[in-house]
């Protein structure tokens, strides 16, 4: 054996003396025959499932594609749409009639809003652009928390209308909370100035906000045209009523859920029973109860605006399910932490916001985010108590004789707008929390 | 935290209006609703030609024509009405609560609806009534002829417990598809979910004439209950009920006398006919007996036409949708319409 290989050795001929060029892979392994190969044909099950799901996909846009695509944008009416589709690709094939939403896109968006003050609900979501930087990104000038302070009653006023004195005198009660609770604790002690800053402002709102905002107007009539919350619809209100319904249920799930942990037993059954009573009944119940029922509870006369009475439902109830999503982050916490907070003398307070809740609401943000996803949409609920919300108005307008037989152009229309808002919150909720994600579980 | 200001700011502000409205609440619906100058008047969430929104957000339809005819009465403007939708569940709390002054709603008028839940039917606007609408390929010519087909019906209605009757009493079976709005009947019947459709006969001839060809559907001769569709005010006000009644009435019997939009001016300034005469208020006091001065009648007609313009601009057969008067005609024409005298 040896001596062959070493007579072999010998008689070479040839030896190569430089390096052969580097060459491309065979085509097969590379590129995207190579990711196909890996990805879609790896076995023949996966390759036979490859080719199904390819063929579904295509039947499915086979069907949707023209008909979405081939779709008319130009009509007064669905009767006009089928005449200019017969005109355009013969009879028989059926295409989108996008004319209802060129034509109606303004009530779909902005209800009965008066359509030259659409620049107010405009302007309005701009500023909620400006006010909420600073509390979703930490590296937003902090001097625009000037702006989240005032937003609320700038934007009430925006959108509502009518005098300017009515937000700026409801303003005042909550500096006069803040007066009191700052100025007042060295005299009063802390229990007695908290209290004082709960009930000053309570009776300021009760007895003085009306005649005060009233005489104010009288010396200053400052004010735009008033809006009334019957001509605020479509979208609109699935904004205002979601926007609101997210940005309160956090704060009061939060302190719900520590009343939930709390060892002091009024606090804590109240708590309890509060969110369980809550989340035990299903929206639309609560819904129909702030429409129907509480009107036989009120005084005879009392009109206590609908649209204010289910943003008031819709809170509690979010209320309810963020409180329940925190208390599972507070319970996730080692109980070395509470204990690390007490040991360094903190009160319950400091310990809290400084130790417990960063890191539980850490941990609670994909819960968080998909309650107030669902709460978002939920808010097509008010349909069914009469309010006219996208999906109320999509029945308005099938009830006009231009667009009765309409049917999917109008919810894909809805649809989109629900998952651009929906889909921008699911990617802040991941961005935050990689960028929270510091390596520590 | 902060922005639960903006609760706040709308708890009180609501609270403020709430009181505000609760000091108006003296001298009656008539002296509220001219108060406030506006007429809150409860419609449908939409139903083709009865009540929907066109593009600019004005309210039409043959209902909504009861609201305009009782707000030009009342306040001299037709378009003083605050349009308030109700659902099949809200209209009744909304009425009683008082959200509302007058329910134009297409609403059927029953027994317990006037008596138990304590409301006034002034009067008929609509004959209406159940039927039955099939595609023509099935070669169905009666009702009677159903035995064992599949129905679409609309759930939580009047119009589920008048099939079961009709189906129980004729010894016949039926499955039922059931469907939750008009739209959602219109896709599933469209889509063959089911053989037939059945609804008010007014909501399937809207329907029908949605459709690509409106040709290949029929409607089905019987007509399985009474659904007199009217609008309706709270009990117990009967001075305002009286003016919701007399301005439909005033409608009616304008088309009975030939008094319309276009000539009621005219006639305005005195006519040989003594009704028309007190109707339009040149003779007697009858709008001041109302609380109204003597031109309320003249106004509602003015606003909204007679009962046949209305009829014929929102539902008739040159509208899209396309109803014959039938029932609703006059009573001189073989109708059921019959105005009480204005004397």
């Amino acid at each position: 054996m040896s001596d062959t290989h070493s007579e072999s050795a010998l008689h070479t001929a040839y030896v190569r003396k430089e390096m052969l060029p580097e060459r491309d892979p065979p085509a097969s392994q590379k590129g995207a025959v190579l990711w196909m190969r890996e990805n879609l044909f790896s076995s023949i099950p996966n390759a036979i499932m490859t080719v199904v799901s390819l063929y579904v996909i295509y039947y499915i846009l086979a069907g949707i594609g023209p008909w979405m695509i081939g779709g008319i944008w130009d009509a007064e009416s669905l009767t006009e749409c089928r005449a200019i589709r017969d005109e355009l690709y013969g009879h028989g094939r059926e295409v989108a009639c996008w004319a209802v939403i060129t034509d109606r896109w303004h009530q779909l968006l902005f209800g009965f809003y008066p359509q030259d003050l659409y620049w107010r609900p405009i302007l309005t979501l701009a500023l909620f652009g400006v006010a909420v930087a600073p509390v979703l990104f930490e590296n937003a000038p902090r001097p625009l928390l000037i702006v989240t302070a005032i937003f609320p009653f700038v934007a009430y006023f925006l959108l509502w209308g009518g005098s300017v004195w009515g937000p700026a005198a409801v303003a005042v009660g909550f500096i006069l909370a803040w007066a009191i609770l700052t100025y007042t604790q060295d005299i009063l002690g802390s229990l007695a100035a908290t209290l004082a800053a709960i009930v000053v402002p309570l009776l300021y709102w009760l007895y003085l906000v009306g005649p005060v905002a009233g005489w104010l107007h009288g010396l200053a009539p400052i004010g735009i045209e008033a809006v009334g919350s019957d001509e605020i619809g479509g979208f609109l209100l699935a904004l205002v009523i979601g926007g609101t319904g997210i940005i309160l249920s956090l704060p009061i799930g939060i302190l719900l859920a520590l009343g939930r942990q709390s060892d002091l037993f009024i606090i804590n059954k109240c708590s309890v029973i509060f969110i369980e009573v809550i989340r035990g009944v299903p929206l639309i119940v609560w819904l129909f109860t702030a429409s129907l029922l509480l009107n036989y509870f009120l005084p005879p006369g009392t009109n206590f605006d609908l649209m204010l009475r289910v943003i008031i439902m819709v809170t509690l109830f979010a209320s309810a399910y963020i409180a329940e999503v925190v208390r599972g982050g507070l319970a996730a916490l080692p109980r070395g932490q509470y204990e690390g907070a007490d040991s360094l003398g903190l009160n319950y307070w400091q310990s809290m916001q400084l130790i417990v809740l960063p890191q539980a609401l850490k941990i609670s943000i994909p819960g968080i985010v998909s309650t107030f996803i669902g709460l978002f949409k939920d808010t097509t609920l008010v349909v069914f108590v009469g309010l006219s919300d996208p999906i109320g108005f999509s029945n308005l307008i099938r009830a006009t004789s231009e667009w009765n037989g309409i049917y999917w152009e109008l919810f894909i229309f809805i649809g989109i707008c629900f998952w651009i808002f929906c889909f921008s919150m699911s990617r802040y909720s991941q961005w935050l929390e990689r960028k929270l994600n510091t390596g520590h579980r | 935290m902060k922005k639960s200001v903006f609760l706040g700011t709308l708890a009180v502000t609501g609270l403020a209006a709430g009181f505000a409205a609760a000091d108006a609440h003296s001298g009656g619906t008539l002296g509220e609703v001219q108060a406030r100058g506006a007429l809150n008047c409860g419609v449908t969430t939409g139903l083709v030609g009865f009540a929907a929104p066109d593009a600019n957000g004005e309210w039409q339809g043959f209902d909504v024509d009861v609201c305009r005819a009782v707000a030009a009465a009342v306040l001299d403007d037709p378009s003083a009405v605050n349009f308030v939708p109700t659902t099949g569940q809200t209209r009744f709390t909304a009425l009683a609560s008082g959200e509302i002054d007058l329910l134009a709603r297409n609403t059927t008028w029953t027994f317990s609806r006037d008596v138990d839940l304590r409301f006034e039917f002034v009067g008929i606007n609509y004959y209406d009534g159940q039927g039955f609408m099939v595609p023509r390929d099935l070669g169905v010519a009666s009702a009677l002829e159903l035995d064992g087909a599949t129905v679409c019906i609309q759930t939580g209605t009047t119009t589920e417990l008048n099939l079961a009757d009709f189906f129980s009493s004729n010894n016949m079976s039926y499955e039922p598809v059931p469907v939750e709005t008009n739209a959602e009947a219109q896709q599933q019947y469209l889509a063959g979910a089911c053989d037939v459709y059945t609804t008010d006969a007014s909501g399937l001839a809207a329907t029908r004439a949605t459709f690509e060809d409106p040709a290949a559907h029929v409607v089905l001769p019987e007509i399985i209950s009474k659904e007199p569709l009217g609008p309706l005010v709270r009990h117990g006000d009967n001075e305002w009920g009286d003016i919701a009644r007399w301005t439909l009435n005033a409608l009616i019997a304008a088309e009975e006398l030939g008094v319309t939009s276009a000539n009621v001016a005219e006639l305005a300034g005195g006519t040989e006919n003594p009704e028309i005469n007190r109707l339009l208020g040149t003779e007697g006091a009858l709008g001041e007996m109302l609380g109204l001065d003597n031109d309320w009648a003249q106004r509602a007609i003015a606003a909204v036409g007679n009962y046949g313009e209305s009829f014929e601009r929102n539902i008739g057969e040159n509208s899209a949708i396309g109803l014959s008067r039938g029932l609703n005609a006059q009573w001189t024409d073989g109708g059921l319409l019959y105005a009480p005298p204005f004397r």
